[in-house]
């Protein structure tokens, strides 16, 4: 009862308060949820289907991956106004922006391509063949490698940004999701959602470090489908939501291992932090709502409901 | 509609799209693929508005061909893929024979029998055959083949499907209409053992017995022939080559839904599957086929996307090779149904979900929460180890 009782009072006094920014795959919307008050304060209407979601760097500007309208829209956060369209190749579904704040990189889902689109003069600077069905996009934190994960060719793309083409392609297990670079660039971790593993490599030289494996009592291995993950500031632990495993994994970065396993809503996908890192988001596509992790705890604290289909999700300080 | 009219114009343009694709790099490794079908003159059916189409199968292995080919270019392997039919009035085995000497991995779209046969050819010894068309449950048990592994699932593992559905729901009283032809027997009886598997109750059968044309007579016909069945939750129809069974729903005595062949359908594959990613695999199969894709297709897709699958991991095009990671734990395929797919280590079945699904939408993908195995979920449908009489492929499940 005490602990119940105390919960509001530690909602209401976040370090620091901001925003946490979903895209309904379903219903074709975004969610703003104020980290303060755990609630959902704003929608906006994006194009059809939006799923992957980014701010630039000063967080004035969101990009929203409108796959069924083939476009990446440009919105102010602040007013929800689509300011522009970009040019994004067909069905985009997830993308990152370059360190330069200008590169978007986008995997065109249906197309086998990754288009590299400047957002300052709205033109594709380039198009590189990868495998096929390309989502997940990460870019070293030099700005120098790119990475393209196919879905259905197994793969990771290494990307050189300066010249767009490929240098490298690893294989990995079954069903490449979202790919991360550890903040020192060291480290590439790619996510294998049928495979059920995180496989990391060395950047230096591409090679194999290790493989993140996971195991829940109770829970068929077959429904353990890693996807989105995100590192703690500190690269220590890094946070893999499970999809219909309805869990999300503590992972300990360094050696590899699972700490810990938080039970969250149905179909867990991607995952974002409170700016102070306090909190942890994850959207949930089947229950059509947000799980809100306290990162310290590492228990769900609370529920948000969004809208059908949540799919990504990006802070905004 | 005949296939054999329609073939050689099918494959000459499937020959010509495939030209521009082939040699872009100099491959390190070449992996020959045969797609082998034996063509069947296909009944009449009633209505002819869902023709038979005449790249059934061969379509889903085209589309997995280019996915396949994409991968092997970042590797350096490529993949041929060889397409032979054998007219209805001709014999299939000389056409086999010319299949087996151009690669080691061939597609058999055949019947049971003619299955068998190819399979025991001297020429497919050592070889891989995948079955991409039979059901029949004899050729996972008494009648498999160390040579022959299966990506079509059979009978039993859709008719088990339908029944957790069915038991799910608490539909637990049936009845049965079953119609003339044999295939239409077989799954009546597939249905029949899987109604007893999961405790259901088939309550009253008919056999379809109208010779008439009921396209006009379905309305007032179909209500007296259904009256006297005992009182049921659902209505299963047996009607596998798609005669009768479209004029059965919203035609009987009492208002039930109808299940089995028609209305809620136990499927390899179904055009409604949108979820885990099948959406890319319906997109990609309706740009390249202009249709949407059926189990065959599906089945010949499967296969050579685990033919491709265990070329990139094992860097080998050797038959043995193949079969072997094939059948390790090592082997899982993603088939956009949610779980990896395997192969069953006792009778070289694919071990793969249904889609229990009507015309508009999927109901559910099989098996069904709640259904428990001690060893895959899955394996709660099918033959599992204990139940079949497979010896071929040794013990371990």
């Amino acid at each position: 009862m005490t602990r119940l009782a105390l919960l509001p009072l530690i909602f209401a006094l976040p370090l620091q308060a901001g925003e946490i920014w979903v895209t309904n795959e379903k219903d074709d919307t975004v969610s703003v949820i104020d980290t303060a008050t755990l609630t959902v304060t704003k929608t906006y209407p994006t194009g059809e289907r939006p799923r992957g979601i980014t701010f630039s760097k000063d967080f004035k500007r969101v990009y929203i991956c409108a796959s069924d309208s083939d476009t990446v829209q440009v919105m102010d956060p602040d007013t929800g106004e689509i300011l522009h369209d970009l040019p994004s190749g067909e069905d985009p579904e997830q993308f990152v922006l370059a360190p330069d704040d200008r590169h978007l990189f986008i995997a065109n889902e249906d197309d086998a391509v990754t288009t590299v689109v400047d957002t300052q003069t709205r033109q594709v600077v380039a198009q590189i063949n990868v495998g096929i069905e390309p989502e997940g996009m990460a870019i070293s934190p030099d700005g120098k490698i790119a990475i393209t994960t196919s879905e259905t060719t197994n793969m990771a793309h290494w990307i050189d940004t300066s010249t767009h083409s490929l240098f490298a392609n690893t294989l990995v297990d079954s069903r490449p999701r979202h790919a991360e670079f550890t903040a020192d660039a060291a480290q590439l971790w790619v996510s294998s959602e049928i495979g059920g593993t995180l496989t990391v490599f060395r950047t230096a030289d591409q090679s194999e470090i290790g493989k993140v494996r996971f195991e829940i009592p109770g829970v068929n291995q077959d429904l353990i489908q890693p996807v989105g993950f995100r590192f703690t500031p500190d690269g220590k632990t890094a946070f893999v939501a499970l999809g219909p495993a309805n869990h999300v994994a503590v992972v300990n970065a360094e050696t590899l291992a699972v700490e810990d396993y938080i039970l969250v809503g149905r179909r867990v996908w991607h995952l974002a932090f409170s700016p102070d890192f306090s909190q942890l988001f994850t959207t949930n596509g089947v229950s059509g709502d947000v799980t809100v992790i306290d990162v310290a705890d590492r228990a769900a604290v609370t529920t948000i409901k969004v809208g059908r289909f949540p799919w990504g999700a990006a802070m905004r300080p | 509609m005949v296939q054999g009219r329609v073939s050689a114009w099918v494959f000459g343009a499937f020959i010509a799209a495939l030209a521009p694709a082939a040699g872009a790099e100099t491959p390190g490794l070449r992996v020959a693929i045969a797609y082998l079908r034996a063509e069947a003159r296909l009944p009449p059916t009633l209505s002819n508005l869902d023709p038979v189409p005449a790249d059934l199968g061969i379509a889903g292995a085209m589309v997995a061909l280019a996915d396949t080919r994409t991968t092997g270019q970042f590797l350096g392997h490529d993949y041929q893929l060889d397409l032979t039919s054998a007219p209805p009035e001709t014999a299939p085995l000389p056409a086999a024979r010319g299949a087996l000497a151009a690669a080691d991995l061939v597609l058999v779209d055949a019947t049971a029998d003619q299955m068998l046969a190819i399979a025991d050819l001297p020429e497919a010894q050592g070889k891989i055959l995948f079955n991409v068309a039979s059901g029949e449950g004899r050729l996972r048990s008494g009648d498999c083949r160390v040579n022959l592994l299966h990506t079509l699932p059979e009978d039993s593992a859709r008719t088990d499907a339908l029944m957790q559905v069915l038991v799910a729901k608490r539909w637990t009283r049936l009845a049965l209409i079953t119609g003339p032809k044999s295939a239409d027997a077989a799954y009546a009886e597939a249905l029949r053992a899987s109604a007893r598997k999961f405790g259901l109750e088939i309550v009253g059968e008919k056999a379809w017995t109208f010779d008439t044309d009921l396209r006009r007579a379905a309305t007032t016909e179909l209500p007296p022939f259904t009256q006297d069945l005992p009182d049921h939750d659902v209505l299963l129809v047996a009607d596998e080559t798609d005669d009768f069974g479209r004029y059965v729903e919203h035609n009987t005595w009492l208002p039930r839904p109808i299940a089995g062949s028609e209305g809620l359908e136990p499927l390899g594959w179904s055009p409604v599957l949108e979820q885990w990613g099948a959406v890319q695999l319906q997109n990609r199969f309706k740009a390249a086929a202009g249709r949407p894709m059926q189990s065959r297709d599906y089945a010949a897709w499967v296969a050579i996307r685990a033919i491709g699958e265990a070329v990139t991991r094992t860097g080998s095009a050797d038959p043995a090779v193949l079969r072997a990671y094939m059948l390790s734990d090592a082997f899982q395929l993603d088939g956009f149904k949610g779980r990896a797919l395997t192969f069953r280590g006792w009778n070289g079945q694919m071990r793969q979900p249904i889609a229990v699904a009507n015309g508009r939408a999927l109901v559910t993908l099989a098996p069904v929460e709640g259904f428990l195995h001690q060893r895959n979920e899955t394996d709660s449908l099918g033959l599992d180890a204990p139940e079949s009489d497979c010896h071929a492929f040794g013990a371990t499940p």
